[in-house]
């Protein structure tokens, strides 16, 4: 039984974790195209559920995997509405540039 | 060097090469290629650490579902090749770039200084990740915030419509 479970420490997956979720910081901070911000967004939401799978199966504990469960189903929800917006600025804009659209900006 | 140190490494890299990728492509549609197979890589990822059920729905709920409406966007909106930004020296990517590799070390030596409790996995892992104990838990303890979902999935329903729509 003990031969099926990973022998990798806690730390490696926490490590990995926070260099995906950089990934995903540096694609908001750097791209102007409103849908690869909300793909990098997605990486960063997945960086974190990494982070809840691995501390539930070290510990033991069920409810890091439920709150994966509730994560994408926040993230479903998020794509969603985000790619609505998305379609609306482009049909009032003509542009799917975040660096354009500053109709908000004082 | 077991098996499953082998296929960490083959995912891990595998995960952190396709996300830098997607982040630096161009062209939307390979962008949104090269996120599928980032998703695909953390669905290994999950099923080393035994949690079938989330791996499951990682390639379902991601790689299928919200991967689709993603390309599907690209498509109906006909984007091309984003254009480069005028000036040269762009002081916002070189500021990003930097912040992100201080952020990187500084969580590395946070989690390097000195080694956890959990060397290995939890015996419990074995039984924890397969559908049956995650259902039991989200309809028997965690019944409310599953109803509540289901309230947030609703909204985002009639919300997406409300905004696509052309007249209301």
């Amino acid at each position: 039984m003990n031969s099926i479970l990973t022998s990798i420490p806690l730390e490696y997956y926490l490590a990995l974790s926070a260099m995906l979720f950089t990934i995903g910081v540096v694609g908001v901070i750097t791209r102007r195209n409103a849908i690869i911000i909300f793909m990098s967004i997605e990486i960063m939401l997945n960086a974190v559920n990494l982070t809840f799978v691995s501390f539930s199966a070290f510990r033991g504990d069920i409810v890091g995997q439920l709150f994966v469960f509730f994560v994408m189903a926040v993230a479903a929800a998020e794509a969603a509405i985000g790619l609505a917006i998305v379609l609306a600025l482009y049909r009032t804009k003509q542009t799917v540039y975040v660096d354009q659209v500053n109709i908000m900006k004082w | 060097m077991t098996l499953d140190t082998v296929l960490f490494f083959i995912m891990a890299l595998g995960a952190i090469i396709s996300g830098i990728l997607m982040i630096t492509r161009q062209n939307p549609v390979s962008a949104a290629m090269f996120l599928v197979m980032h998703f695909f890589m953390l669905a290994g990822l999950y099923l080393s650490l035994q949690a079938q059920f989330v791996a499951v729905m990682q390639i379902l709920v991601y790689a299928g579902a919200i991967m689709v409406l993603v390309v599907f966007v690209i498509m109906l909106l006909n984007l091309g090749n984003e254009e480069k930004l005028t000036e040269k020296v762009n002081a916002g990517k070189i500021i990003g770039y930097s912040v992100a590799t201080l952020f990187v070390i500084q969580m590395l030596t946070v989690f390097f200084a000195k080694p956890t409790s959990f060397s290995t996995m939890s015996q419990k892992a074995m039984v924890i990740g397969t559908v049956e104990s995650i259902g039991d838990s989200l309809f028997t303890k965690f019944l409310f915030p599953f109803e509540a979902i289901s309230l947030l999935l609703l909204v985002a329903i009639v919300g997406s419509v409300l905004l696509s729509k052309r007249k209301i």
